[in-house]
């Protein structure tokens, strides 16, 4: 075996030409072609019947929102749609296959030709390459196998397997780029940017949930390399790309790893490669250098498709904004940077923030909230931010308590504390847990006599003129109020005491 | 022995002992018990039958005499007993389409043609033989024996549905649901003395129907007269949003065309393709002679050309494999029926591939072969490409046919009943049994088989076929109902009342 080479000596030698194939589970309710939920994580194969299972003399009927949601992705990546195609059977005996053929579409796809602009950032600036999309068509999607036992996690060599079907016939949205070349050094950031927008877009159409990590957006990578001015070489395909951080990951250590084959004078086999997140290496799979024969032919038991004309039109014209156009409108509005925006996207805040600006919030006090207590609340709790119990709404009110120095930031963040722990509203839960901001005169004017008291040499400072020694005072004010008193206030009132001015 | 009420009960049209039912001059269950006590009494002979259900079948009888004790309405064929084809799913019961590979299996669901049996109260006597997976004309092929046609048992009873074919001519029902995927539903008639009838693709749900050739299979009635046919056709049919080729408009009221039975001035056509060589002297007789019937009755004959026809027999031993190829690849041993070989050391693939070895029949391996082949990269375009393109040829002409005739009229098979044994071994000789079965499923419009004589030479059945456009499934019955009349007038009986005492 080769040793990879450095990176930065691979791409400096060779030219990389990277391939995507993007598989997006649908979020239809139902599957492809039976009444079956697709609800993500129920008990094995209980989400199944006669069609799903493929039992004999079951047939499927296909879900009309999957072709609906198919189009919609095809429109959005600027693809010409099929004004006839048909479904396809491909044949090929594995057990995750109930019927030992996948439905899918082959020469007759429902959307073709198309492209996706990204962005990626270099040293020059953002650089924009158009990444040309080959076809989008839809399929079903397979059972899920484990194997238990034997040492590589695959079926050769494993004690027993076990089968889910709850996953076969969810709806699947297959997405094949064209060849991207001329890219160089930058191939693994254009394959992630590719990816981030992708699902970026499948986000803003409403047509999956696109987790990779849950599997419902999957990326597999393919990466051949040439030399300057020779012909493609050999492409490998990498699988179990999990993650947007892998997709760049796998594309660079591919791009290492032939790099390495090619110049000890190597040939690079054409094959599937798996993609370890842990070791972020591939290794090699399933052979391709023979072709396996599929037999694909037209799927006899479902009625060809021609969406037509205007409903496709209809579909383009309820089409939402691409979500480039989308953010740089928002970044705008916000009055934020590229940076900003950025790390909104990465934190995966950004239809939050823009949900709580939409119920009312300043969008730096929504941006705030995202990006910092909710998302390390949610770090730590393991979940989505989006998915803690917390509503534009009740962030809205919250920031009204503020405005009006009923809450300061400190009690804010306990409010939201018991909010997400389902104590009820803001409201509720500021009456029930006492949550007040103390703007008793008379109680904070006895705080701020103790505390002087307590320091009188600061209390001197002051008295001199030194006014920015008053935080020491205010500090431990607040303290002693166990952060109910409003900061500002106590500032206000300590000063007037002692009889100096801010300025 | 039956009493001679019983006999008398078993040899009644499915019409007749639907009105007895519906009066109160017999119960649902007396009916069906006298079918169940024929089947105890001749199926050793004729092996019709592969399972019978007796308590299902007694459980929906009960439930019909109780509907009409409450004095609720009984649909047309309430409480009349049928022999469902081995094909088509059926709750709990074993399914095995004449397989090994499926022995044990028990669906856990209806087909669409048993829940709407289910729901005109009509029991299900069991499941009838077959050619396995239906494939083959003589039932010779079923991995559980052969049936034997009533009329000599030493003679197949026609495939594939030579079960349901042989337990209507038998009198151990009057109603059968059989599939016609290349004639399994007409070639059996043809040479049992019966009616069958293949409506048109779609007419018919396929849910549950196990798939041999998706393309071309549809079930239809099995029945002694034209009548039955229409009351079991118009049960069964119409549109099912579970099958996507079923058609959504409404189906045509054959019932009505039954009773009308008028061939006046209808244009007749006369298949050129459809006769001469290969075809038994005395089944060109009989048929003839039925030709000159429905002229007597008003219809004018005209000879017609489908050059196409030729080469359908050819292109039908390309589609058809190539669609069972992919269907039946599902029969892995993985999931149900047969598993042979999983010792825990084997691997998926060798446990697959021992199953399909163990459990399937030569016929149909051959078939699974012949559809890999013609499938595979690079000869996809010169076979499976090439019989498409027959079939749109054989398509249109029937549509040039139809231009001119509102029907066509062909034999429905070349000879009469072979003997068991004579042509098992040789495939071409077994697959010219359909050659004028077989241009029908190719252009998905409708037929009719039904009796017309006993040839000369041999005193066995012969069928005429009677070929109408898609979903003008009506005409069928016209001419069907027209000519079975005149018949029944000119013998003074039914050709199916011939049939020797077993």
């Amino acid at each position: 075996m080769s040793t990879p080479v450095p990176y930065a000596e691979a791409v400096a030698e060779f030219e990389p030409v990277i391939g995507m194939e993007v598989h997006v589970e649908l979020g239809t309710e139902s599957k492809i072609f039976c009444g079956c939920p697709t609800a993500f994580g129920a008990p094995p194969n209980t989400q199944v019947c006669p069609v799903c299972l493929g039992l004999p003399g079951s047939m499927p009927v296909m879900n009309a929102m999957a072709i609906e949601s198919t189009i919609r992705i095809g429109l959005a990546l600027n693809c010409s749609i099929a004004q006839w195609c048909r479904m396809a059977r491909k044949n090929y005996f594995y057990p995750d296959m109930p019927k030992d053929y996948q439905v899918s579409q082959y020469d007759e796809p429902l959307c073709v030709d198309g492209y996706l602009d990204v962005t990626v950032p270099t040293d020059d600036g953002p650089m924009v390459v158009r990444v040309g999309i080959e076809r989008v068509h839809l399929e079903e999607d397979t059972g899920k196998l484990t194997h238990a036992g034997g040492a590589t996690g695959r079926i050769h060599g494993a004690d027993y397997s076990l089968v889910d079907y709850n996953r076969a016939g969810i709806p699947l949205v297959e997405i094949v780029t064209k060849p991207v070349t001329g890219t160089g050094a930058l191939a693994p950031e254009v394959a992630r940017a590719y990816v981030t927008e992708l699902r970026d877009i499948m986000r803003g159409l409403g047509v999956s949930d696109v987790k990779m990590e849950e599997g419902s957006l999957r990326c597999d990578a393919n990466v051949s390399l040439n030399l300057p001015g020779a012909e493609w070489g050999t492409r490998s395909e990498t699988k179990n790309v999990n993650s947007l951080r892998s997709v760049e990951r796998a594309v660079r250590s591919e791009i290492e790893r032939q790099a390495g084959v090619l110049k000890s004078g190597g040939r690079v086999v054409q094959e599937t490669r798996h993609f370890h997140e842990d070791t972020g290496v591939t290794t090699p799979g399933r052979s391709k250098e023979h072709a396996e024969d599929y037999r694909y032919f037209p799927e006899p038991d479902l009625v060809p498709i021609a969406p037509d004309r205007e409903w496709v039109e209809e579909l383009r014209r309820g089409l939402p904004e691409q979500p480039s156009v989308h953010r740089a409108r928002l970044a705008e509005a916000w009055g934020i940077g590229d940076f900003e925006m950025a790390t909104l996207v990465n934190a995966g805040v950004l239809e939050l923030v823009e949900a709580s600006v939409a119920a009312g919030v300043a969008p730096d006090a929504a941006r705030k909230w995202w990006a910092g207590e909710f998302t390390r609340i949610a770090n730590e709790s393991g979940v989505e931010p989006g998915s803690l119990a917390v509503a534009p709404a009740d962030i809205a009110r919250v920031e009204e308590l503020i405005a009006s120095g009923a809450l300061n930031d400190k009690l804010a963040r306990q409010v939201f504390e018991g909010v997400i722990a389902g104590e009820g509203t803001p409201d509720e839960v500021v009456a029930a847990r006492g949550l007040a901001v103390v703007s008793d005169d008379g109680a904070l004017l006895a705080a701020i006599d103790e505390a002087l008291a307590a320091q009188p040499d600061v209390a001197e400072k002051i008295r001199g003129g030194k006014v920015q020694a008053a935080g020491a005072i205010v500090g431990a004010v607040m303290k002693a109020t166990r952060g109910q008193a409003d900061a500002g206030k106590v500032r206000e009132l300590l000063l007037e005491r002692l009889g100096v001015s801010d300025s | 022995m039956s009493t001679p009420l019983e006999r008398d009960l078993i040899r009644q049209s499915a019409a007749t002992l639907a009105e007895a039912i519906a009066e109160g001059e017999v119960s649902a269950r007396e009916v069906t018990q006298a079918h169940l006590d024929r089947i105890a009494e001749v199926d050793d002979r004729v092996h019709a039958f592969l399972h019978v259900d007796g308590q299902g079948a007694l459980a929906t009888a009960d439930a019909v005499d109780a509907s009409r004790a409450a004095g609720e309405p009984l649909g047309p064929l309430a409480g009349v007993p049928l022999a469902l084809k081995d094909i088509l799913a059926m709750k709990g019961v074993p399914t095995t389409c004449g397989s090994r590979i499926l022995e044990g299996w028990r669906p856990p669901y209806d087909a669409t043609v048993v829940e709407r049996l289910r729901a005109a109260g009509i029991p299900i006597l069991g499941k009838t033989n077959m050619d396995e997976f239906a494939m083959g004309s003589s039932t010779e092929h079923s991995a559980y024996g052969p049936t034997h046609n009533p009329w000599d048992l030493d003679r197949i009873p026609g495939g594939s549905g030579g079960g349901s074919a042989a337990a209507i001519a038998s009198f151990e029902a009057p109603l059968a649901i059989g599939t016609d995927t290349g004639g399994s539903i007409r070639q059996p008639a043809a040479v049992t003395g019966t009616v069958g009838v293949k409506p048109t693709y779609g007419g018919v749900s396929r849910y549950g129907l196990v798939a041999l050739a998706s393309s071309l299979d549809q079930a239809g009635p099995c029945t002694r007269t034209v009548m039955d046919a229409a009351l079991l056709h118009s049960v069964i049919g119409g549109h099912d949003p579970r099958d996507s080729t079923s058609i959504p408009d409404p189906m045509p009221d054959v019932v009505a065309a039954a009773a009308r039975a008028d061939v006046r001035g209808m244009r007749i056509g006369l298949v050129r393709e459809l006769t001469g060589e290969g075809y038994q002297a005395g089944v060109e007789q009989r048929f003839r002679e039925a030709v000159e019937i429905l002229e007597h009755l008003g219809a004018e004959v005209v000879e017609v050309s489908c050059p196409h026809f030729d080469y359908a027999l050819g292109a039908y031993y390309l589609i058809l494999p190539s669609e069972c190829s992919s269907n039946l690849a599902r029969f892995d041993g993985m999931r149900y029926g047969l598993r042979v070989g999983d010792d825990g050391d084997r691997s998926v693939e060798e446990v697959m591939s021992l199953t399909r070895e163990a459990g399937f029949g030569p016929e149909v391996k051959r078939r699974i072969m012949l559809g890999t082949y013609a499938l595979s990269s690079g000869y996809y375009d010169a076979y499976y490409g090439q019989a498409q393109k027959v079939r749109t040829l054989i398509q249109r002409d029937f549509d040039a046919a139809f231009a001119q005739c509102d029907v066509l009229v062909s034999p429905t098979a070349p000879t009469t009943a072979f003997r068991i044994g004579e042509k098992v071994d040789d495939p071409l000789a077994m697959y010219l049994n359909d050659v004028a079965t077989i241009p029908v499923n190719m252009a998905g419009n409708c037929a009719m088989s039904l009796p017309v004589g006993l040839a000369p030479e041999d005193g066995l059945p012969v069928g005429l076929q009677v070929m109408a456009p898609p979903m003008a499934d009506d005409r069928l019955y016209l001419v069907g109902g027209a000519l079975e009349g005149a018949l029944r007038d000119r013998w003074g009986h039914l050709l199916i009342e011939e049939v020797p005492s077993l």
